[in-house]
């Protein structure tokens, strides 16, 4: 009985999906709504392979992961150095924390008109709005884990000999890490969030979001609902990934 | 500081005992220049007109001690007094509000120490390896790889010890960490050595172990160690001299000598000797823990 749970153990989640294609399955079978709104599920996937086979769907999903990936690195880039430096010091960070917690409270779609008047209706502008409300979580993410370093590592570098910048760099740095991966993991699905409505919204001719409104309003169900799998498998796969980088480079996170 | 004289007593008649504090005369009090002239020989680290207060609350005000050079000094004294504050003021972890402290005359900036925290896991970095951990307070002082290399295999040789230096801390044992912290607060070959309830966080086993391991060390080496300890049988085992403090604003209550052979044993802990010291001590320590 061990071996065969111990066999078996991975496929558990299956188990779940296996469910929803059941009942899917049964709804479409039984008529419940529509067969024009709520395609099979065979239809579907039959749209989803095709899709990413003769590179339409496919092209889409692409261009969204560029889109997100620019935007998530940009962020990054941006985020994790000012967030060190802010939680460094707690009283610069007290005096932003307002506006810091302001803006990342404001819904980013809700920035979309500005951003268009500032950066026009190409490319720029969606990944500008997506990079800047990514770069709000992780920076609010990495001065807190900065700000709620060890105090005991702190003062181990300090009486050591450490410097500012070398505590900065050698303690605060690897200490905020931990919280920084919650921040980076935030900030990833944020964007991809954020660039996914942008390319619904803001004048787009390709994206995972073009393509599904595209499909809404062509009627095509079965397109509609593929780009939507597609959509969150792209989501499962950047949170899976990073939390899978994250494990490798905070080994010592919980222990 | 050129025509300092020191008063100079036979170091075995007179074994280095602190400058009594001013009472309440504090008008009377003698100027810090000639306060300092007064310090017995082989005093290590001078400390005069020692202020401190947090909040409101006056912990030491005009507190004056004399540690001597090469021997162990522990620190035992009421909850609450401030053991911990004053190692930490003396090794610069926190400020103090007045007063001056001296290492041979120098300044903290100008004297090599290492410092031994009570909560290991807390003070050493888990992204780093052991090794790595021991490294960093050399590679701190600009020290070039290879001479890194060599101080720390030297060390490392002279421990004796079977740990997996390759390891990243969380891997080891409470006795393997705390006794990666000593070797990385060694490795810079520090003129003091501070530990702070080095021991409080280890079950028995691993105290009695690292009480051994500390104190070859100390033989080997001949460092000064000035250790905050809430443990009377570790404090006077392993001490030369055991500093008795009061209740806040804390002073000097006594300051006790213990010369047994070294090693010490686990038989040094039923000689009369040990018994009669540790016994001093916690009269001592009674009568002002009930104070007030």
């Amino acid at each position: 009985m061990k071996a065969l749970d111990r066999f078996s153990a991975p496929l558990k989640p299956l188990w779940g999906v296996l469910a929803l294609l059941t009942i899917w399955w049964l709804a479409w079978k039984a008529g419940v709504a529509d067969p024009v709104l709520l395609p099979s599920p065979q239809e579907t996937m039959a749209s989803l392979w095709q899709g990413m086979a003769d590179g339409t769907l496919w092209g889409d999903f692409v261009s969204t992961v560029k889109r997100t990936t620019i935007s998530f690195v940009l962020a990054a880039i941006v985020a994790i150095p000012t967030g060190i430096f802010l939680g460094s010091s707690e009283r610069l960070y007290r005096s932003l924390e307002f506006i810091i917690d302001f803006f990342r409270s404001t819904p980013a779609s809700a920035l979309f008109p500005l951003f268009l008047i500032l950066f026009g209706v190409g490319e720029m502008a969606k990944i500008l709005v997506a990079a800047f409300g990514a770069a709000l979580v992780i920076l609010f993410n990495v001065a807190y884990g900065v700000m709620n370093a060890r105090q005991t590592r702190l003062l181990a570098a300090k009486v050591m000999g450490a410097n500012k910048l070398q505590t900065l760099r050698d303690v605060m740095f690897w200490e905020s890490l931990p919280q920084t991966f919650v921040g980076l993991r935030n900030g990833v699905s944020l964007a991809l969030v954020i660039v996914i409505v942008a390319e619904m919204f803001i004048g787009s001719t390709d994206g995972l979001g073009h393509r599904l409104v595209e499909a809404q309003m062509l009627f095509r169900m079965p397109e509609m609902y593929a780009s939507i799998f597609a959509a969150g498998a792209l989501g499962y796969a950047l949170n899976w990934g990073s939390l899978l980088v994250e494990k490798q480079v905070v080994h010592w996170g919980g222990k | 500081m050129a025509e300092l004289r020191v008063f100079a007593i036979p170091a075995e008649t007179a074994p280095p005992a602190p400058v009594p504090a001013p009472a309440d005369a504090a008008n009377e009090a003698p100027s810090l220049e000639e306060r300092l002239r007064w310090f017995p020989l082989n005093t290590h680290i001078t400390v005069r007109g020692l202020r401190k207060s947090f909040g409101g609350t006056v912990i030491y005000d005009g507190f004056d001690l004399d540690i001597p050079r090469g021997k162990i000094t522990s620190v035992f004294g009421p909850n609450g007094c401030g053991k911990s504050t004053l190692i930490n003021m003396i090794s610069g972890l926190i400020p103090y509000d007045g007063g001056e402290i001296l290492f041979d005359g120098k300044t903290l900036a100008e004297t090599r120490i290492g410092y031994v925290f009570q909560n290991y896991r807390e003070a050493l970095f888990p992204w780093m390896r052991a090794i790595d951990n021991i490294h960093y307070p050399l590679k701190l002082m600009g020290v070039p790889k290879a001479e890194r290399t060599r101080r720390v295999e030297k060390l490392i040789e002279s421990f004796d010890v079977p740990i997996d230096f390759n390891a990243y801390p969380y891997q080891l044992s409470g006795g393997q960490m705390q006794t990666i912290c000593i070797m990385r607060a060694l490795v810079v070959e520090p003129e003091v050595l501070f530990l702070d309830e080095p021991f409080s966080a280890l079950d028995y086993e691993m105290t009695l172990l690292m009480r051994d391991r500390l104190q070859r060390i100390y033989q080997e080496r001949g460092t000064t160690m000035l250790m905050v300890s809430h443990n009377l049988e570790d404090a006077v085992w392993l001490s030369d001299h055991v500093l008795l403090l009061t209740r806040k604003p804390t002073r000097v209550a006594d300051f006790v000598a213990f010369d047994a052979a070294r090693p010490r044993s686990a038989d040094t802990l039923s000689e009369p000797d040990f018994v009669r010291v540790q016994k001093h001590c916690l009269e001592v320590f009674q009568r002002e823990a009930s104070l007030r």
